[in-house]
Parts: structure tokens; sequence; C-alpha cells
């Protein structure tokens, strides 16, 4: 369809979850900038083929995903800017404790492989159906289960259960197995 | 509340076999993570549009104007030495 005022405004709208999708993806936030803007440029360059009434952000997802997987996996990423170019990319700096989980969280995250990465971000925080985030990756509803599944397992693994001093000074986790009672 | 203690001496593998046989991962750790992810994410959202995504879409005209602007970042890549 062509490029109307309200299709422009509903990208724009687009543009703050597209950043945090390539920031999750990319560890960095500079790169990631460069991916939205690359995406908006092939959103427009391709306007004609976005079926009028289809799901937008899912289309710029597709496209944001397939530049990150092509050109970005490319080049090696950086560890050193997966621990520490994220933080500067925030406006407030959360305090020390809170900001050192969330340093374990980002690293633990760039630790899953990228087809569990994607498939976390995509249902976890981005709030797509299974069914969308299927379409995005080109793969199966069921695939896209299963990857959220293992990538929750791992990060847990990662996160409350290697990482045991969380939960007490004698290398025990205490696991809820009950629940609320 | 009930807790049972997991015995996290051993490796990964070990330890997620533990977790599998204590009826899967528990309700808790799994909050915690979505929580941690959601937060992560929203923090970038709540930045809004930079500005210079915003001038962006309003400066291209369509799908031409994409194109060129698209060729000149490629050849401002190249020449920075960036790729």
């Amino acid at each position: 369809m062509p490029l109307t005022d309200s299709l422009r405004d509903d990208i724009l709208a687009s543009v703050p979850s597209l950043r945090a999708f390539a920031i999750s993806l990319s560890g960095n936030g500079d790169r990631a900038d460069d991916l939205v803007q690359e995406t908006l440029l092939r959103a427009i360059a391709n306007i004609d083929s976005f079926q009028p009434g289809s799901n937008l952000p899912a289309w710029l997802f597709t496209i944001l995903r397939n530049l990150f997987r092509s050109d970005y996996r490319k080049r090696r990423r950086e560890v050193e800017d997966a621990e520490g170019n994220y933080a500067k990319t925030l406006k407030t700096q959360p305090a020390q404790n809170a900001h050192l989980e969330f340093e374990e969280f980002r690293v633990a995250l760039d630790k899953l492989p990228q087809d569990q990465r994607e498939a976390l971000i995509l249902v976890g925080a981005s709030g797509f159906s299974y069914e969308d985030a299927a379409a995005i990756c080109g793969c199966a509803v069921g695939t896209i289960k299963s990857r959220v599944n293992r990538a929750r397992s791992k990060l847990s693994a990662l996160l409350y259960v290697d990482g045991a001093e969380d939960f007490g000074p004698d290398n025990t986790v205490r696991a809820v197995i009950g629940g609320n009672s | 509340m009930k807790y049972k203690v997991l015995n996290t001496r051993g490796s990964v593998d070990d330890i997620m076999k533990e977790v599998k046989k204590q009826g899967g991962l528990n309700a808790e750790i799994q909050s915690r993570i979505g929580h941690q992810l959601r937060a992560m994410y929203d923090d970038v959202v709540r930045q809004g549009v930079p500005d210079r995504f915003a001038e962006l879409i309003r400066k291209l005209d369509g799908p031409e104007a994409a194109v060129a602007q698209a060729a000149q970042t490629d050849q401002a890549a190249k020449t920075d030495g960036r790729d």
C-alpha cells in the first residue's frame, strides 16, 4: 500500500519496540539503532508489499530479525559490549544491586542460542502470540514453543540454580515445589 | 509456601534433571525471569522515538526516497571504514 500519513504514524509508533527488540538481540545500543534505521528504510522501500490490514509490527519485526541474522551475525559479538554498553543506553541508572542483577540477566540472555533468545524475547517481552512469533521467525508454532521453554529452563539454570548464592550461604537453592498454601 | 532444598553440586545438566524430577521449573523462578526480561525491554520502550527516526520517517516521501537514503547510508558506512 502507499505510504500514507497514517501508515507513517503506525511505523513511528513501532519504533520504541523495534529498538527494544534490536538491543535485546544485539546487546549493543549503537548497533541496535543502525539496525532499526536499516529496518525503517527497507520497510519504506518495500511498503508496496505490505498488505493493508495485516500485522504491521510483525512485518517490521520480521524485517529487523532477518537483517540481524544476515548482516549482524557475521560480526563477532563483543562480550565486553554485551556486559557494559547496554547499561549506557539506559536513561536512569538502576540502584547498584538491581544494576548487578540486571547485568547478570543480560549476560545470561547472551549465553542462549540465537534461536532461543529471539523466541523468548518475541513471546516473553514483545508480547507476540506464538503464532505471530512463528511467522516472524519462519518456523512452526511448536518449534517456537519448545524454543521458549528451553530458553526459560536454561536461563533459570544459569541465574537461579548455578548461581545459588542468591538463595543461601551453603550453595543450595530452595526450589518452591508446592506453590502458595 | 513449601520449600525443598535442591543439591546444586554437579553440572547444569544434573541440576536440570533434578529440577525436572521435582516437578519442573518452579513458578517463582519463572516469574522472576519474566519480570527481568520485561524490565530490560520496557526500559528501552519507555525511551520513546529518538529524533533521528522521527525525522527519517517524516522526510522520506516514498519508496524511492528510502532506496536512495539506504544507498547513501551504505556509502557513508564504507567511507567510515566501519565494515
